[in-house]
């Protein structure tokens, strides 16, 4: 994925799914394009007027903990956020992120300042600190998840392969 | 090697022995959503291009995040989920039929050893009853409309067990935050945590169920317990459960990636504070806070027992003055026993709000949202920022005892001073 800005969150652990996208705007929009405005609303507001397409999101431990609301990975990846580095994630925001094929990357984040253009390599599983010169290692996106990626989310996967096809 | 209560439900609905750590394909018993969730349930299925749903007895939506609808946008998503459940024959609660977590077992949907999904994240509650049930999001749950199954990867598992006597005062609900506080909000992602102990065994089923319903706060993807005869018993009278019930038991050398041991006979009452639930303390420590609002009720604390409690504190006196009492019975069926057995006239009779069965408040969608600066006490399960619809308030979670001890006093109290 091309060189981008990182923009590191505040809070940096345990970003829950209510600060991704407050319950306020998730019932009353629809459209995730719209939805996308408010995004981080609560803990950094005007989030999306700073972002750019193709930007990273840096996070901490247990991103996207809290509720099952899809909402949140749409919000993200129509604010045009390339994909979320962090410590570690919760689960179901996990699976949902990748269902819809936003990439999410595992790995130590505590080196990434606000501001740090980077890059990442899912081939060489490794993400790159262009203003600091640095090389971080990724934990490797399970087979299932990358070929959901490849086929822009579980749905589309679907469509073509009419089951899961992870065996293998 | 032995396998946890996880391993042998997943393997036997993969047919196939899985262990922790393998992805698995599974068939699933039961699947839901919600109207937060629902409507891209229904965009992620009809994208997929299929026309029918694996099997129509087995999908339903329960209509109960804004019930009823508090705005057109809502009322919209609402009529979708009416159409859709009579063009593909899903079930379907309508509004005023309660909360999902509530309403789902006591309809009889939930059995011993069943694989349930729902599009909402605590639907790891029905774990009390020995299912197996996570949350997932909306296209997860297409991906189970269209194939009648999903993939699930094996989790670590983590066994807790709590033993001693609650004092007076004591519940669940301050068992389960003062884990949470232990473990930490990150604490067992992506484990399957199996409760065991005496404590445990001594509690009633919907004490159980605020537990396991809790799980989620601390990462969990499920949480368990075993099936004994108050389960059964439960299955029999409250949910009409006809046949055989199949009870899943761990091994006894299963393999736990964590062990803990609590006992609970010291134990406070315990309140979260914000913005975190596990950021919990002894209710002594934060005595005299200022409360705005109290909420009685939502998937954590809304059964009849928590009604029982919180009537039993407001017979001897009203709701304070400066202070929002609302009061909402998780489901239609608890509402009526309420009123048969008094507790709806007592909270009249207190001055508390009585509102439908529904989320509501708790989720910060309407019936109770916080204006800048007010703080609440409830008895859900989630205090994080915004929660109840205003950013710039302060929610407090507790068991229904102290809730309903703080609605009276106007602060943060110690429910024993009241029972």
């Amino acid at each position: 994925m091309k060189r981008a800005k990182a923009h590191v969150l505040e809070p940096f652990d345990d970003v829950n799914t209510d600060y991704i996208i407050s319950g306020r705007y998730k019932f009353k929009i629809s459209d995730m394009k719209e939805l996308a405005k408010y995004v981080f609303e609560d803990i950094q507001p005007g989030f999306y007027k700073k972002v750019k397409a193709g930007d990273y999101v840096v996070a901490g431990e247990n991103f996207g903990c809290g509720s099952s609301r899809e909402q949140a990975p749409w919000a993200i990846k129509k604010a045009g956020i390339s994909a979320v580095l962090a410590k570690s994630f919760a689960r179901i925001f996990f699976r949902n992120a990748f269902n819809i094929g936003l990439c999410l990357v595992e790995c130590d984040t505590s080196g990434i300042d606000n501001g740090d253009i980077i890059s990442l390599d899912l081939k060489k599983e490794a993400v790159f600190n262009h203003t600091k010169g640095e090389r971080i290692k990724t934990v490797p996106i399970p087979g299932l998840m990358r070929r959901f990626l490849g086929n822009g989310g579980a749905i589309e996967h679907f469509k073509k392969y009419g089951d899961f096809k992870i065996e293998a | 090697m032995g396998r946890t209560i996880a391993e042998k439900i997943l393997s036997a609905h993969a047919g196939r022995a899985l262990k922790a750590g393998d992805i698995g394909i599974c068939k699933v018993d039961f699947c839901f959503g919600q109207d937060g969730t629902s409507s891209l349930i229904i965009d992620s299925f009809k994208k997929s291009g299929k026309r029918k749903i694996f099997d129509p007895a087995k999908f339903y939506m329960v209509i109960d995040h804004s019930a009823p609808s508090p705005n057109i946008g809502v009322s919209e998503i609402h009529k979708k989920m009416r159409e859709f459940a009579a063009r593909t024959g899903a079930g379907l609660y309508d509004a005023g039929c309660g909360v999902c977590h509530v309403v789902i077992p006591e309809m009889g949907h939930v059995k011993p050893g069943s694989l349930i999904l729902g599009a909402d994240s605590h639907t790891c509650t029905y774990g009390a009853l020995n299912a197996l049930s996570a949350g997932v999001g909306s296209t997860d749950l297409a991906i189970t409309l269209i194939s009648g199954k999903n993939w699930f990867k094996v989790p670590e598992s983590v066994k807790i067990e709590v033993n001693g006597y609650l004092k007076k005062g004591v519940y669940s609900k301050d068992i389960i935050l003062f884990i949470i506080g232990d473990m930490g909000s990150g604490g067992c992602t992506y484990n399957s945590v199996e409760f065991y102990g005496d404590t445990i065994k001594g509690l009633s089923v919907d004490a159980r169920l605020t537990i396991s319903n809790m799980a989620v706060e601390m990462g969990a993807k499920f949480g368990v317990m075993e099936a004994d005869a108050k389960v059964r018993s439960f299955l029999r009278q409250t949910a009409k459960v006809r046949g055989g019930v199949n009870a899943v038991t761990a091994d006894k050398d299963a393999r736990y990636i964590k062990k803990k041991s609590y006992n609970v006979s010291g134990l406070e009452p315990m309140v979260a504070k914000p913005h975190a639930v596990e950021n919990v303390s002894t209710v002594n420590k934060i005595r005299n806070v200022k409360i705005d609002e109290a909420l009685i009720g939502t998937c954590t604390n809304g059964r009849l027992e928590d009604m029982a409690i919180a009537a039993k504190i407001l017979k001897k006196h009203k709701v304070n003055k400066r202070v929002r009492c609302i009061v909402s019975p998780a489901s239609v069926s608890i509402f009526e026993e309420a009123a048969k057995k008094g507790y709806i006239r007592t909270f009249i009779e207190a001055e508390c709000v009585v509102i439908s069965p529904g989320c509501g408040p708790c989720a910060g969608t309407h019936e109770g949202i916080l204006a800048d600066g007010e703080a609440a006490i409830s008895s859900a399960n989630r205090n994080f920022k915004g929660r109840m619809g205003n950013p710039n308030s302060f929610i407090y979670l507790a068991s229904p005892a102290t809730v309903a001890a703080s609605a009276v006093e106007g602060k943060i109290a110690d429910p024993r001073n009241h029972l």
